[in-house]
């Protein structure tokens, strides 16, 4: 059955819309007000806060943790220190995605990851060689992703300032309304911005404290759709939209190496053995697809709907409907979500698309519906993240 | 001085802003001169008190061309804007009439005082966006030269006809409607609730010195309703910081095509050798040379003041002269301490982020005008709130607040003349205050500093003539292919090398950017 989050208390009044959905058999809202609008405005404009309790959590501890971790998911993070994260791809024996997400070490042996979806299985199955405990805390860690500009501001006047110093990619403990909580600088918005975690118990005070300085400071809590407006214009993939996990791909052509879907950078190939690694050394040379940003050129949309006698027409929200590209009249690959940005004022999709058609400026085709009409869209291949504010890392 | 320019232009509003802009991406080298320490004119944010950034004129933006945005980038150099949500208009009887952005509960809203409204609604917001669509080229044109029947001109006026003949018959006689009507009896067709009525009137008579029931109003609502935001027509949004942001974006777009911007540069007079104009005088003395000139300033002081009568052809000074300024608005900017707490709908809600309009009937709205039509400011104006403050925090200390209220009507020629604003202009702001509070009584209470600007106080800050907010108002015979004057509204004047690209040109006033960019590309023909 699904479940509420620790938050739903909270969130459940505040959600006019009674728009939810499920997320990790959790109940999450996916706009509060009458549509995401506002949401994502405060996202970059202010500050949100969003209920992000559903992301599948571990916690590692042991004297092997690091090198356990190190083993599984395809990045060394053996010599991290303790209060930094890093981000990073899980994959299969095969080299294949699996899934992604940050690995945090809170002490010399205790580390908190994350996962989109549960991991415990595997995680377990390969722990057996170490000395370590991977404990699934999913349900007993609540959190809550802080985003915007603002962000800082709100979290140092409920912290007395505990995060003036907190750089990008850092996790520190603090006490948020008489709570112990660890707060990291990360996020899924592309923006300055941090999330906080705390023991479920207790996260009800936590919200409290947090959505009452929030006044100060514009907050509004914001849902999933603002969500995947930001994460989209910050170039973030999204399993089972933009990728599936090769543990559940019943075809080949379902599975993607992290070279294909903008994760490389996180791969490190030259170290001691970790799973995948023969196959991502093989597989790093030759990947069949690139994940690129694709503008949509805004003129031939308008013209088209011009020619039916319609303003142009917006989706307001992202989509995740994917649909094909082209080069010239040949299908080179797939967007596979998209959205308007009200900040940049353009129409950007992310896309796979085959090796050769992958280049900065590449002039693609992006099928678009018109009035009930197939159409191709002029959509150029250019840099991601759309969106990237100097202030994310400052 | 030793630069000589292809182009100056005179006046950093954001018209002259755009105007430059266009034309240093054509590779002309272009100088800006504002007279002000700030750029953008009526489109200006200023820090009036430590703290707090009004937008001390002009404080919301939708008509800003969607083209001008992607052609000069203006995301990239700054431009950031945040939509408007919603309309409140709270009644003295403490009822409420909140338009929110779920068209469900928008209709509900209406139905309490009019289902047949609640059903009308959303048939006349589909038949103003296809207007709106119809008229989208419209301001992105040239107007045609109705005296020169050239084969250009009868190209443009076949296109022009071609666009409204796809209007159905219906849609048709809209149009002509809108071209002659007063808003009130425009809305007379739709809708029975004077409430609504009146709520949507009020688009009519924003920057006119006319009441809602008078003829030709309905044009000015169509011109408020004609903007888009990505696409959907009729909504407004706050710019970052206030709508200097949109002023600073586009010298931030003309500086990287390589104008240059001077500020606290008055110019006085416009050099003509000839028959043609060759620079201009600054206030100090100092010459800048240019082979055009381009005023971003409205048209009588363009002409009147740095041109001179003595230099223009007699008919075309009557034509200015009679080119209408009246001003009728003002501008009260509050600080405040917390937010308003309206009777109409307590606390705090969506319902403070979005549009608050103060124009609780018809009747309310003519009497306003009726003391205006005599020489004095309405002592229960129509007001137009805004805080922008809940959306965009930058513009005032954490849990402080800035509230922009434009008031109508305030006009220029008081029976005591109109330089005796500076004496009448804190009874004035007090006026504003005392009819905003019966509608949220603790305003009195968290109002920390108050700015208050009458039309005089427009004039002499920011070089509008009269005070008006439009360059000359936005009535039939003083649009397209009249504006300014009949013979001279192709952005060209009766000096060679001299022309404009303003509020004061086709399509006219608001934050919108089309006068100067189409001045630019009727300039760069030339060239
Ligand atoms: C109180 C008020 C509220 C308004 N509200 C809105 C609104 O909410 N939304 C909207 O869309 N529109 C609004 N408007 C209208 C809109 O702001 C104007 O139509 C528009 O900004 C005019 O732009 P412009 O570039 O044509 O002229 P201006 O902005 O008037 O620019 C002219 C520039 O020339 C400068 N100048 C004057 N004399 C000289 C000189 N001798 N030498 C050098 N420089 C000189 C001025 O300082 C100014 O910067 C409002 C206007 C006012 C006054």
């Amino acid at each position: 059955m699904t479940r509420p989050s620790p938050f739903h208390p909270r969130t459940a009044p505040l959600c006019e819309s009674h728009a939810w959905k499920t997320w990790a058999g959790f109940l999450a809202v996916c706009h509060y007000g009458a549509c995401g609008e506002a949401e994502y405005h405060a996202f970059r404009h202010a500050a949100g806060v969003l209920d992000v309790s559903p992301l599948c959590k571990y916690a590692v501890t042991g004297p092997d943790a690091a090198r356990f971790l190190s083993y599984v998911w395809a990045r060394d993070v053996s010599r991290l220190k303790p209060g930094r994260v890093t981000y990073a791809a899980l994959c299969d024996a095969d080299g294949f995605l699996i899934d992604d997400g940050t690995i945090a070490r809170l002490d010399d042996d205790h580390w908190r990851c994350t996962t989109a979806s549960p991991s415990l299985h595997w995680f377990a199955r390969h722990a057996r060689r170490f000395d370590v405990t991977v404990t699934d805390t999913s349900e007993q860690t609540a959190a809550l992703a802080v985003q915007g500009p603002r962000s800082r501001d709100l979290l140092n006047d409920v912290t007395d300032g505990a995060v003036e110093g907190l750089r990008f990619f850092r996790v520190t403990g603090a006490s948020i309304g008489g709570v112990t909580v660890e707060i990291s600088r990360t996020g899924y918005t592309g923006d300055l911005g941090y999330e906080v975690w705390m023991p479920a118990d207790n996260a009800l005070d936590v919200w409290d404290a947090l959505v009452g300085a929030g006044r100060r400071h514009a907050l509004q809590p914001a849902g999933l759709d603002a969500l995947d407006m930001t994460r989209v214009e910050a170039g973030f993939i999204l399993q089972d939209v933009d990728y599936y996990s090769s543990l559940r791909a019943q075809v080949r052509s379902r599975m993607s190496t992290p070279w294909e879907v903008g994760l490389g950078w996180t791969v490190q190939l030259d170290r001691d053995p970790f799973i995948g690694q023969d196959a991502l050394v093989a597989s790093e040379k030759s990947p069949t697809w690139q994940f690129v940003g694709l503008d949509i050129d805004w003129e031939e949309l308008e013209a088209l709907y011009e020619r039916v006698g319609l303003p142009p027409h917006l989706p307001a929200q992202a989509w995740r409907t994917p649909v094909p590209v082209y080069s010239g009249s040949e299908q080179v690959g797939q967007a596979t979500s998209g959205t308007w940005s009200p900040l940049l004022k353009k129409n950007f999709a992310l896309a796979s698309v085959r090796t050769a058609h992958a280049a900065m400026g590449t002039r693609l085709r992006i099928e678009q519906t018109v009035e009930f009409r197939r159409h191709k869209v002029t959509a150029t291949v250019v840099e991601r993240p759309f969106f990237d504010p100097e202030r994310k890392r400052s | 001085m030793t630069t000589t320019y292809d182009a100056i232009v005179i006046g950093g509003g954001h018209n002259g802003l755009t105007c430059a802009a266009y034309l240093a991406k054509a590779g002309r080298k272009v100088c800006v001169l504002e007279r002000r320490h700030v750029l953008g004119g009526a489109a200006v944010s200023e820090e009036v008190f430590p703290g707090f950034t009004f937008s001390v004129c002009s404080y919301v933006v939708s008509l800003l061309r969607p083209e001008i945005i992607r052609e000069l980038d203006l995301p990239r150099h700054g431009l950031d804007l945040i939509p408007l949500e919603s309309t409140f208009t709270p009644l003295p009887d403490g009822r409420a009439l909140y338009r929110g952005p779920d068209p469900g509960q928008a209709r509900r809203a209406i139905a309490q005082f009019s289902a047949k409204d609640a059903d009308a609604y959303p048939e006349f917001g589909a038949a103003m966006s296809q207007i709106g669509r119809l008229v989208k080229p419209v301001l992105a044109m040239t107007p045609p030269d109705p005296s020169k029947l050239g084969l250009g001109a009868i190209m443009d006026l076949l296109r022009l006809g071609r666009r409204f003949g796809d209007l159905d018959t219906d849609a048709r006689t809209l149009q002509a409607r809108m071209m002659t009507m007063s808003a009130a009896d425009f809305l007379d067709r739709w809708f029975e609730s004077p409430v609504l009525k009146a709520a949507m009137s009020v688009s009519g008579i924003i920057g006119t010195f006319q009441g809602v029931r008078s003829p030709g109003t309905a044009y000015v609502l169509l011109h408020h309703y004609m903007g888009d935001i990505d696409g959907a027509y009729r909504s407004w949004g706050f710019s970052r910081g206030g709508t200097g942001g949109v002023s600073n974006a586009i010298a931030n777009a003309a500086r990287s095509f390589g104008a240059e911007i001077r500020t606290e540069a008055p110019v006085d007079q416009i050099l003509i050798e000839g028959e043609s104009a060759t620079g201009v005088v600054l206030a100090n003395g100092d010459e800048v040379r240019a082979k055009t000139v381009v005023s971003g300033l409205d048209p009588h002081l363009t002409f009147l003041k740095l041109v001179g009568r003595d230099k223009l052809p007699d008919p075309f000074v009557k034509d200015i002269e009679r080119f209408k300024m009246r001003g009728s608005s003002g501008k009260v900017n509050l600080a405040l301490d917390g937010l308003p707490d309206f009777v109409a709908m307590p606390g705090e809600g969506p319902h403070l982020r979005g549009d608050i309009t103060i124009a609780p009937s018809i009747d309310y709205l003519e009497r306003a005008y009726d003391e205006a039509k005599y020489g004095a400011w309405s002592r229960r104006p129509f007001m137009d709130v805004v805080i922008p403050s809940l959306t965009d925090p930058t513009v005032a200390p954490p849990g402080k607040h800035v509230m922009s209220i434009f008031v109508q009507y305030a006009p220029y020629k008081l029976k005591e003349g109109p330089e005796d604003w500076p004496h009448q202009r804190e009874a004035f702001g007090d006026a504003v205050i005392d009819t905003l509070a019966e509608y949220c009584p603790n305003l009195k209470d968290i109002i920390l500093h108050r700015q208050v600007l009458s039309p005089w106080d427009l004039e002499q800050e920011f070089g509008l003539t009269e005070g008006n907010i439009f360059h000359g108002e936005l009535s039939l015979e003083q649009l397209f292919f009249q504006r300014p004057t009949a013979q001279w509204a192709r952005y060209k004047t009766p000096i060679k090398d001299l022309w404009m690209c303003a509020s004061g040109t086709h399509p006219g006033g608001g934050i919108m950017g089309a006068p100067g960019k189409n001045a630019a590309r009727a300039m760069l023909k030339r060239w």
